[in-house]
């Protein structure tokens, strides 16, 4: 099992521990055998240990250390945010942090679109099972509409 | 005595330092304006004499002196304040009640009474709390917000929520035997008049919020794998 995800320069990391926890920060240069210097558009140039740095898959191409401003560019070109929120591990993160901020009142109405989903869903199930309903093209599109509703309900 | 100023009088000499004003004697003589007053009285500072007192009664000496010497208890001029109330607790917070029969029903805070106690209402008909006064200790506050501008909750105080007092019959031997039937006290219909004149309002503005009602009706539990200190409420 080779690894995939090197420690390069323009490697985005994400912080896993410390002040800075859930940031997504690039890989500027390394120190030594421990450290590396990360940089970020909103933080300042800063040297951080590995262990607290976990990989991601996005790699972006600057030079060694570079200016703020060529790093904040590059990072656009190389659409660092829409490649990270598109990503099954960004996506996690996102809806992560969505269930922690939920009111009280959110998650009633949350409980509610649950069940009204899982209903319909079983009862087109058990059409399905009894020959009733249509087979699965209608189905499918029909538990895809649900899908979509229930998460658009999580993401309100 | 000299008659009481409207306007609580204000230094002219702020503090330096506690204890210490920032002019001295001589120039406060000035800024007072005490020449201006000793001016117009011919250079004299105006005196009143002391009004006339009313003789004071002859005291007549007490029946009775103490063995030892009694103490005076000391004097205590605490005047007590309600309660402080939680920033999060505002006019249509929904609060959770923690504790006594209405445990975890979902319920719309009234206003502060002067007790401290919190004025609570249901409303009645959506989860059956009644008006009732809940302590702020027993009690999560949500960060949902009920839009009770439309509710008049000035009539009500403590004293609205005392008990009865009931009159004490005197028990007779026969009577003590019998087991006396009392009547089951029955809510006297002012009450229920009120929680109906609060109610309303209130539900018509739960109504404009979807759900709303649904939510005051459920009770709060904690499920399986909910922490409660990472809720967000």
């Amino acid at each position: 099992m080779p690894f995939k995800r090197y420690v390069e320069i323009g490697r985005v990391a994400l912080v896993n521990y410390g002040k800075d926890y859930g940031k997504l920060v690039v890989i500027v240069d390394v120190v030594d055998q421990n450290r590396a210097l990360v940089d970020a558009p909103d933080m300042v140039r800063s040297q951080m240990n590995f262990k607290r740095l976990t990989l991601a898959d996005i790699k972006i191409d600057i030079n060694r250390v570079p200016k703020k401003k060529t790093l904040i560019d590059a990072m656009e070109k190389a659409d660092v945010k829409n490649k990270w929120e598109n990503s099954s591990w960004g996506r996690k993160l996102i809806v992560q942090k969505r269930r922690t901020s939920l009111n009280d009142f959110d998650r009633f109405k949350l409980m509610l679109a649950k069940i009204k989903f899982w209903v319909v869903f079983n009862v087109l199930k058990i059409g399905i099972m009894l020959g009733i309903l249509f087979p699965i093209p209608m189905k499918a599109g029909m538990v895809r509409q649900e899908l979509a509703k229930l998460k658009k309900e999580t993401a309100a | 005595m000299v008659a009481k100023r409207k306007t609580p009088v204000k230094s002219r000499n702020p503090n330096l330092i506690r204890g210490i004003g920032k002019y001295s004697r001589s120039k406060m003589y000035h800024k007072r304006g005490l020449w201006a007053i000793k001016a117009k009285h011919g250079g004299v500072f105006p005196r009143h004499d002391p009004q006339p007192k009313p003789p004071a009664a002859a005291e007549k000496p007490p029946k009775f002196y103490p063995a030892d010497d009694v103490k005076k208890p000391l004097l205590n001029k605490r005047k007590p304040k309600p309660t402080k109330l939680r920033a999060s607790i505002t006019h249509g917070t929904v609060l959770i009640l923690l504790a006594g029969r209405f445990m975890g029903k979902r319920v719309v805070f009234l206003k502060q009474l002067p007790s401290g106690l919190l004025l609570v209402t249901g409303p009645f008909k959506i989860n059956g709390v009644p008006l009732r006064r809940v302590n702020q200790s027993y009690v999560i506050a949500t960060s949902t917000k009920v839009d009770i501008s439309g509710v008049n909750v000035e009539k009500f105080d403590d004293k609205y929520f005392s008990k009865e007092v009931e009159k004490k019959k005197k028990k007779g031997e026969g009577e003590f035997f019998e087991a006396e039937k009392e009547d089951k006290k029955k809510l006297p219909e002012d009450k229920k008049e009120d929680q109906k004149a609060v109610d309303t309002s209130l539900i018509k503005s739960l109504e404009g919020v979807p759900d709303l009602k649904a939510y005051l009706a459920a009770r709060f539990s904690l499920k399986s794998g909910m922490k409660p200190h990472e809720l967000v409420f």
